[in-house]
């Protein structure tokens, strides 16, 4: 769907860009003008996806808009570590809201635009997953009930990760954090609990839900230049893994979101009024071990008794995403 | 003090923070020996020209192919290709059809008549260069381009050496070879035909400041064979030779070769191709342990040539007409050694061919003091310098790998150890890169070819195989074969660094210029270098 089929070419279309491509080939992020909405000397942890993706989605948005946009940013990892008072690494207009309300300081940005008249500017609301599937969820919400004019960003991380790694209800399960240890007999995050809020928001009939990883640039940026494209509410969560709370080496950053969407563990697709249009195939099937393994908040599965029943319900939640998500079939 | 209520800093950019100081590892740009360079026996850089092919620059890839090896053409035909066994591509589907895109180059610079560029300033010396094969023509070739003047004496009628005289048509057309030795002759290089020189000693006293010596081995090796009528049995060279001629040898309807090299691969189809029906190759040990490359046999096989193994010759010249030989059949032992078992069999036959090898003749080296030869080869130094200072050697008559590849690497190197000997310096060669193997690669990036693009392959990959009867690429498949490089070890510019670091800390220095490190931001991630496809970047710890 979103990859560019060119031809006779020897990295495929997975690169950044390439010498070869002609210039309207390649990706924002291969551009020696883009933006970098978020600029160098930010204070996130080596190998940060978050600030990579958040990165890769507004250098996307700004070049959908004609660099005309404004961004509310709810408070998390993304916001503490790029503005330390007085320093900001943000190179938009760029405002911060409490942690629980930057849908609906969106959602009054962009009424405050259209009272002015100022239809070319429009609005992004970003935030990481306590800030969207906890803390915000209401307003986010009603964000999505009112058809408000917003993009809405998750990047996804699946914990409060500045704080301490605790839970939020985009942990996984069986994950170790803070909060869900891996004590007892059911060590880590609880199975059935926690919600996916992609498919909640395609509940609301909203114009458009999408999600993305880092791992797919050319993916991610189609899918934040054809949602600014598109008006009322819209809302992309993207996988960002975190190296401090997943445990992983800082420069496995990519490979892990990759694995998470090889593995089916993170399914990759697109809905437009609560439908899916298409999903990003997977490329070549992996266990879920191969996901699991590097990371140390799983480390309690792969002990000297490897917990085969929990890797096998993980196994399953897979399977699932890719039977739903029809992640295998050819067609789509 | 205009600041805003309850304001009291100035607002700053995060760029006063630098983050560089928190590195333990720092990334570093590094460019990696492609396994297909490392293997070339002409020292070719296969990646360097592959990337300006992928562009479509065919001028700017040939000029830098001729770099290291004058005679594309010629090698994209007779080459053995050792690189494509190397390719780190194998690992994902096939080889990059190096070969087919080398020739694709060389018939390119023929069909354009692209010339070398001139020579450097002229030095004033002159070279002799004995022999006008592969490794004296590319000896000649070096020595020209480093402004020495190159004096070949060549004593057959015309140049090549066995690149004519040994290599069949079908495998090497012939005005390929005149093309690629005119073109050589164009920069100055001096070429005297008919000439062949009897005392080395004496041929230096013509105003010569060192020489080169690629007379090649053209002597067949023999084997004693009891035979009845001695006109039958004859060995490969003459045969080979013989295509030269005015009339073809007569090999008669059946035709048995004895030998398991690629020269007997080349009687047998040169046989079937004269019109012989059976064309027989005798080999006294199994297809694995055959010195002949195995695409050749699997050719030969293709053509209706057949190969006896296991089997070695004990009497030829038997029957009325001269020609049938009896064959015993033998069993490897323990160790591998092929054993005679007392089983005979008769074979028909009007000709026997004897391909066991050649010799040197080494005469022309009688003279010549503290000058070592061992079981028929000169010995040379790592320079390639012979025993008497001054006087190199290469190819067939310097070692046992003989190939046309690796007598243009010997030519090559000797080039430059006679231009460093010659201003009384000693030639140090480049230390070579790290080794960039399949594990350096990241393939994720490289392995999704689009499924259309798949029966094209395939096509290329048979083109490669029977390049002879099908002919070489077009310009469309040429850029794909050569696009198919994964350009290990060798950064590309495909963005991914650029891309993905979460800091911002890779310039691009735009087309040609690759990136950079900003070492102010960079965190030391590692993130690029596990991203990089191709294995450019290397991590390495920081000095704290």
């Amino acid at each position: 769907m979103s990859l560019q089929p060119i031809k006779f070419y020897q990295t495929g279309t997975f690169t950044v860009g390439n010498r070869l491509l002609a210039p309207e080939e390649r990706s924002v992020q291969a551009n020696m003008q883009r933006t970098n909405s978020l600029n160098s000397g930010h204070r996130a942890c080596q190998g940060c996806g978050e600030a990579l993706g958040a990165r890769y989605a507004i250098d996307a948005a700004m070049n959908a808009t004609n660099r005309q946009l404004i961004a509310a940013n709810a408070t998390g990892c993304l916001e503490v570590f790029s503005t330390p008072y007085p320093e900001t690494s943000w190179q938009i207009p760029w405002i911060h809201s409490l942690f629980g309300n930057t849908a609906a300081v969106a959602t009054g940005m962009a009424a405050a635009l259209k009272v002015k008249g100022r239809s070319e500017v429009r609005v992004v609301a970003q935030g990481g997953d306590g800030g969207t599937t906890d803390i915000g969820f209401g307003c986010l919400s009603g964000m999505f009930e009112r058809n408000d004019d917003v993009l809405y960003i998750c990047y996804d991380n699946g914990g409060y990760m500045n704080t301490g790694v605790q839970r939020s209800s985009a942990t996984p399960p069986a994950a170790r954090t803070a909060t869900t240890m891996a004590v007892g007999d059911a060590p880590g995050n609880v199975f059935g609990q926690g919600k996916f809020v992609p498919a909640i928001a395609m509940a609301h009939e909203i114009p458009y839900v999408a999600t993305a990883t880092v791992a797919d640039l050319r993916d991610l940026e189609y899918k934040v230049t054809k949602a600014m494209g598109m008006h009322g509410a819209r809302y992309i969560q993207i996988l960002v893994p975190c190296p401090l709370g997943w445990g992983t080496p800082s420069s496995d950053t990519i490979r892990m979101a990759r694995l998470a969407k090889e593995t089916g563990v993170f399914p990759v697709f697109e809905a437009e009024n609560g439908e899916v249009t298409a999903v990003l195939k997977i490329r070549k099937r992996l266990p879920v071990e191969e996901y699991l393994k590097p990371q140390k908040r799983y480390a309690h599965l792969f002990g000297k008794q490897p917990r085969v029943d929990t890797i096998a319900s993980i196994q399953a939640l897979a399977d699932k995403n890719i039977r739903k998500y029809k992640l295998l079939e050819e067609g789509i | 003090m205009d600041k805003p209520f309850a304001i009291t800093l100035k607002p700053g950019s995060s760029l006063a923070n630098h983050t560089g100081s928190w590195r333990t590892m720092r990334p570093v740009y590094v460019d990696r020996l492609p396994p297909c360079n490392a293997t070339c026996p002409a020292g070719e850089n296969i990646q360097g020209w592959l990337l300006h092919a992928e562009s479509g620059d065919y001028e700017k890839a040939w000029r830098s192919l001729v770099q290291n090896n004058p005679l594309p053409a010629i090698m994209g035909r007779a080459c053995y290709h050792p690189c494509e066994g190397a390719c780190n591509r194998t690992r994902l589907d096939e080889a990059v059809g190096i070969n087919s895109v080398e020739r694709f180059l060389g018939d390119e610079a023929i069909k354009h008549g692209w010339k070398f560029d001139a020579p450097a300033k002229a030095s004033g010396k002159r070279v002799l260069v004995i022999g006008a094969g592969p490794a004296g023509l590319t000896a000649a070739y070096h020595l020209q381009r480093l402004g020495h003047q190159a004096v070949i004496y060549e004593a057959a009628e015309h140049a090549g050496g066995m690149m004519r005289y040994g290599i069949p048509k079908y495998r090497l057309p012939r005005d390929i070879i005149d093309a690629e030795v005119q073109r050589i002759l164009d920069l100055g290089v001096e070429l005297r035909l008919n000439t062949k020189v009897a005392n080395l000693a004496e041929a230096m006293k013509e105003g010569f400041d060192a020489a080169f010596l690629g007379v090649g081995a053209h002597i067949a090796k023999r084997a004693y064979i009891p035979a009845g009528d001695a006109d039958k049995v004859l060995d490969a060279v003459s045969v080979l030779r013989g295509m030269e001629g005015e009339s073809a040898p007569l090999l008669g309807r059946r035709v048995v070769v004895y030998g398991g090299g690629n020269t007997a691969i080349d009687v047998a189809r040169t046989a079937k191709r004269l019109g012989a029906e059976e064309s027989i190759i005798v080999y006294r040990r199994t297809r694995e342990k055959m010195p002949a490359h195995d695409f050749e046999v699997e050719d030969a096989l293709k053509e209706g040539v057949s190969i006896k193994w296991l089997s070695t010759i004990t009497e030829a010249g038997l029957s009325e007409t001269g020609g049938d030989i009896m064959v015993e059949k033998m069993a490897l032992d323990a160790n591998g050694f092929p054993q005679p078992t007392g089983e005979y069999e008769r074979i028909e036959a009007d000709s026997l061919v004897l391909a066991l090898g050649q010799d040197t003749d080494l005469s022309l080296l009688d003279n010549v003091p503290g000058l070592v030869t061992a079981n028929g080869i000169v010995q040379v130094d790592a320079s390639m310098m012979t025993g008497y200072p001054g006087v190199f050697a290469g190819g067939d008559m310097a070692g046992n790998d003989r190939t046309v590849t690796v007598a243009v690497g010997h030519g090559k190197k000797a080039a430059r150890a006679i231009d460093a000997w010659l201003r009384n310096e000693q030639h140090e060669p480049d230390p070579k890169h790290e080794l960039a193997t399949f594990e350096r690669l990241n393939t994720w990036y490289y392995s999704d070819a689009p499924k259309t693009v798949r029966p094209v392959l395939d096509i290329i990959r048979r083109q490669s195989t029977f390049e002879e009867v099908l002919g070489g690429l077009d310009e469309g498949n040429a850029l794909f074969e050569a696009r198919r490089c994964l350009s290990c070890g060798n950064c590309f510019e495909c963005d991914n660094c650029y891309g993905v670091c979460p800091d911002n800390a890779v310039i691009k220095l735009g087309p040609g210029q690759r990136f950079q490190f900003n070492y102010d931001y960079c965190k030391g991630c590692g993130m690029c270098a596990t991203e990089c496809p191709c294995g450019a970047i290397a991590v390495v710890a920081e000095d704290i």
